[in-house]
């Protein structure tokens, strides 16, 4: 049905705005019109579209609970008091009997019979609305048609309300992401300490689930998970950093325009690797690599270190840096290295007493984006550093992150209001908040530095 | 195209403070510039008296930046850009592949047309070049150096108090003045300027143009310039180039009364250009 609805929207579009740019154009025959007949045709086609639109995801929104609220009252008994697991059956049970009759119980049958009723009329709803309004919103429109209309600038403001509509889908569902984290997090320090959360150093979340087990209470210190991410993150960032940039250097300033054309796309390659391989790589490569090594200089490597994650998250990243220092170095103007040049200076000369220092809020602010990148990583670290929440500054040694613990936490069959699941919306708002200040920050240095040369 | 060569000899400015000036500090012989296949310049010859101002001028595009960034082989930054023939200064060659372009650059400065302070201090400014050819031995000598160079520049009062604040800081006509002192600071024989005042207002303009007068007891000056009154009031020798070609060079004050090519006339006059 819905089908059939976008085929009539699509129809009524072309025809309201085919109708009211004919007739634009037949007056803009006769004399000056305010507005091209294009645009005449444009505002008439948003009046169908736009209108159109509104009911249809009204309709999305609104027909499926009221379809199925319909036909779970045509159950016998007391159907609502069900919990929410039962009505799912019996709901399943009912579609099944629309689409297939045979074998269903009368009741069944009875349900399904509503549910068919109750879906045919919203369907008509939605068509006789939909269609009626956009039939409306074009005979309307192309009544409106004149030399004076301003179509032009009404349609200038169609525009703008479509661009303010998406902005605010952006910054709404980012807001209800940030409360909903929020909300969750403050139900888990009704359970749990915040100040036991942020300084403990004991990380057990296995709760009782039964009453009666024993030893099971779960501790909820985050301090292991916060040095864990963080050695990590200092490993990565230590292959990074100076890789990254670098070859950023190398790039921006010696690197020969063919050689950049070839390795520039080369490296976004690199930077476009799905993050599970570069953790099988981890996993299977790099770390029993490094245990390896480490026997042989007779230490005592774990087999999943933070070392084997922390480099490859590193050489994850270093694509990442190398792309955004190569940008800010790119953007320090030529008359700064002719001035340079001109002095009598070398090249190594000029990047390092002039181009760097010139570029070094943008590098400072690339590397803060790599380090909130490296601390939201998952993928990597839970396949090679393991789960196991040390409290530990060894990189030789296994070790766990945020990121790790909220996924461990969550996955499975979970209760929803237990405090294991909902420390892990503590943990995920801490990232969120430690990754927003980074990035804030980095911005706030991007901008300074924008004005210093523009 | 060699008889256009001239020294100067009715100059009355040029003869009285510049006593050397009949001595060609910089000789071009046959330059040619080509940038990929397009060829920029054809044949300059031409020779640079010392301790005075000369000024190039031409329409745009005819090709004086390019020469200009011969004589301190800032074309060798361009990867496209070829030049041919030879440009000597003190009878050195320094197309000559056994001579370091780092030392040429300290002894031919180049203040460009749009200022370009480094995004350091007003005194690391100054103190880049000394600090990079090693020409201050301790911190007192090169506190001196810069001091002396800021005052040659004659930016010392207004900026003595502020030494450690940033030189992109500086108004528009301080920030040329200091490249000047940057320029001047690791004591070139040539300093090359490109259309220096074109980002000023006038009252900074007279301010750098009364500095090139003083500059030129000491240094060798060659400046661009698409003001035919700032070629007149400070330079004693003028080349005009069109369309890749040295048309005429002489004495400022012959080139503007008396020039002897109809092109030159026709530029001088604002026929075209
Ligand atoms: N980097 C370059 N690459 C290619 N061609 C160049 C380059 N620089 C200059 N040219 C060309 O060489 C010719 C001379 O340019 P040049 O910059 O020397 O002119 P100009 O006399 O300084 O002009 P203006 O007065 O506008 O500064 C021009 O035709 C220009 O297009
Ligand atoms: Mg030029």
């Amino acid at each position: 049905m819905t089908s059939f609805y976008l085929v009539a929207l699509a129809v009524l579009t072309v025809a309201a705005f085919l109708a009211a740019r004919g007739r634009a154009g037949a007056l803009g025959a006769s004399g000056r019109l305010h507005s091209l007949p294009t645009y005449h045709g444009l505002l008439a086609a948003s009046a169908v579209v736009l209108p159109m639109m509104l009911v249809l995801a009204v309709y999305g929104a609104t027909a499926p609970s009221f379809v199925q609220s319909q036909a779970i009252a045509a159950l016998p008994g007391d159907p609502l008091g069900d919990d929410a697991l039962a009505r799912a059956t019996r709901m399943r049970e009912i579609a099944n009997a629309v689409a297939n009759p045979a074998g269903a119980t009368p009741e069944t049958l009875a349900a399904a019979e509503r549910y068919r009723a109750a879906q045919a009329m919203a369907d008509w709803a939605l068509l006789i609305v939909g269609i009626g309004l956009g039939g409306l919103g074009a005979a309307w429109m192309v009544r409106k048609v004149g030399p004076h209309f301003r179509a032009r600038n009404g349609f200038e403001r169609v525009v703008i309300g479509v661009l303010i509509a998406c902005a605010l889908v952006a910054i709404l569902t980012t807001v209800g992401i940030v409360f909903s984290v929020l909300f969750e997090t403050l139900r888990f320090f009704t359970k749990y300490s915040w100040l036991d959360f942020l300084t403990g150093l004991q990380w057990s979340p296995q709760t009782a689930i039964r009453e009666d087990q024993v030893g099971q209470s779960g501790a909820f210190g985050a301090v292991p998970l916060f040095v864990g991410t963080t050695l990590i993150m200092l490993i990565a960032m230590l292959i990074a950093a100076p890789v990254g940039l670098f070859s950023a250097i190398y790039m921006a300033e010696y690197a020969s325009p063919r050689l950049r054309g070839i390795a520039k796309p080369v490296l976004e390659i690199l930077a476009g690797v799905p993050t599970v391989v570069f953790g099988f790589f981890a996993a299977l490569t790099v770390a029993p690599a490094i245990r390896s090594l480490g026997l042989t200089l007779g230490l005592d490597v774990a087999s999943e270190s933070a070392l084997a994650a922390g480099v490859v998250m590193g050489i994850m990243i270093i694509p990442f840096v190398s792309s955004l220092s190569d940008d800010v170095i790119n953007a320090v103007p030529q008359s700064l290295r002719d001035g340079s040049y001109g002095m009598g200076a070398t090249k190594s000369e000029t990047i390092k007493k002039v181009v760097l220092p010139a570029a070094l809020p943008g590098i400072v602010s690339a590397m803060m984006l790599a380090v909130s990148r490296a601390v939201g990583e998952t993928m990597i670290v839970v396949m090679a550093a393991g789960l196991t929440a040390n409290l530990t500054f060894n990189p030789l040694e296994a070790v766990t992150t945020v990121t790790v613990q909220i996924k461990t936490l969550l996955v499975g069959d979970q209760e929803f209001d237990s405090a294991k699941t909902l420390s892990a919306f503590a943990l995920g708002f801490v990232l969120f908040f430690f990754t927003l200040i980074l990035n804030v920050v980095a911005l706030r240095i991007v901008k300074r530095y924008r004005e210093q040369y523009d | 195209m060699n008889s256009l060569v001239q020294t100067p000899k009715t100059s009355a400015r040029a003869a009285e403070s510049t006593p050397h000036s009949l001595h060609p500090k910089v000789v071009a012989k046959d330059v040619n510039v080509y940038y990929g296949d397009k060829h920029a310049l054809h044949d300059v010859t031409i020779d640079i008296p010392e301790k005075a101002v000369m000024a190039f001028i031409g329409p745009s595009g005819c090709g004086k930046s390019t020469f200009l960034r011969c004589i301190n082989r800032m074309n060798d930054t361009i990867s496209i850009a070829r030049v041919t023939g030879d440009i000597l200064i003190d009878d050195q060659h320094i197309y000559d592949p056994k001579l370091d372009v780092v030392q040429l650059r300290a002894r031919v400065g180049m203040v460009f047309q749009k200022p370009n302070p480094f995004p350091k201090s007003i005194f690391e400014n100054v103190a880049y070049g000394p600090r990079i050819h090693g020409l201050a031995r301790s911190k007192t000598d090169l506190e001196e150096i810069v001091t002396a160079s800021l005052q040659r520049a004659g930016l010392w009062n207004e900026v003595k108090d502020r030494l450690n604040e940033a030189g992109t800081g500086l108004s528009g006509g301080q920030q040329q003045r200091l490249c000047i002192a940057r320029a001047i600071a690791v004591s070139p024989e040539v300093i090359l300027m490109d259309e220096p005042c074109s980002a000023l207002d006038p009252i900074a303009t007279a301010r750098v143009e009364e500095l090139i007068d003083e500059l030129r007891q000491n240094f060798t000056i060659i400046i661009v310039t698409h003001s035919m009154q700032q070629a007149a009031r400070v330079s004693q020798n003028t080349a005009f180039f069109h369309l890749g070609i040295l048309v005429e060079t002489g004495p400022t004050d012959q080139i503007f009364t008396t020039p002897r090519d109809k092109r030159t006339q026709d530029y001088i006059t604002g026929r075209f250009g």
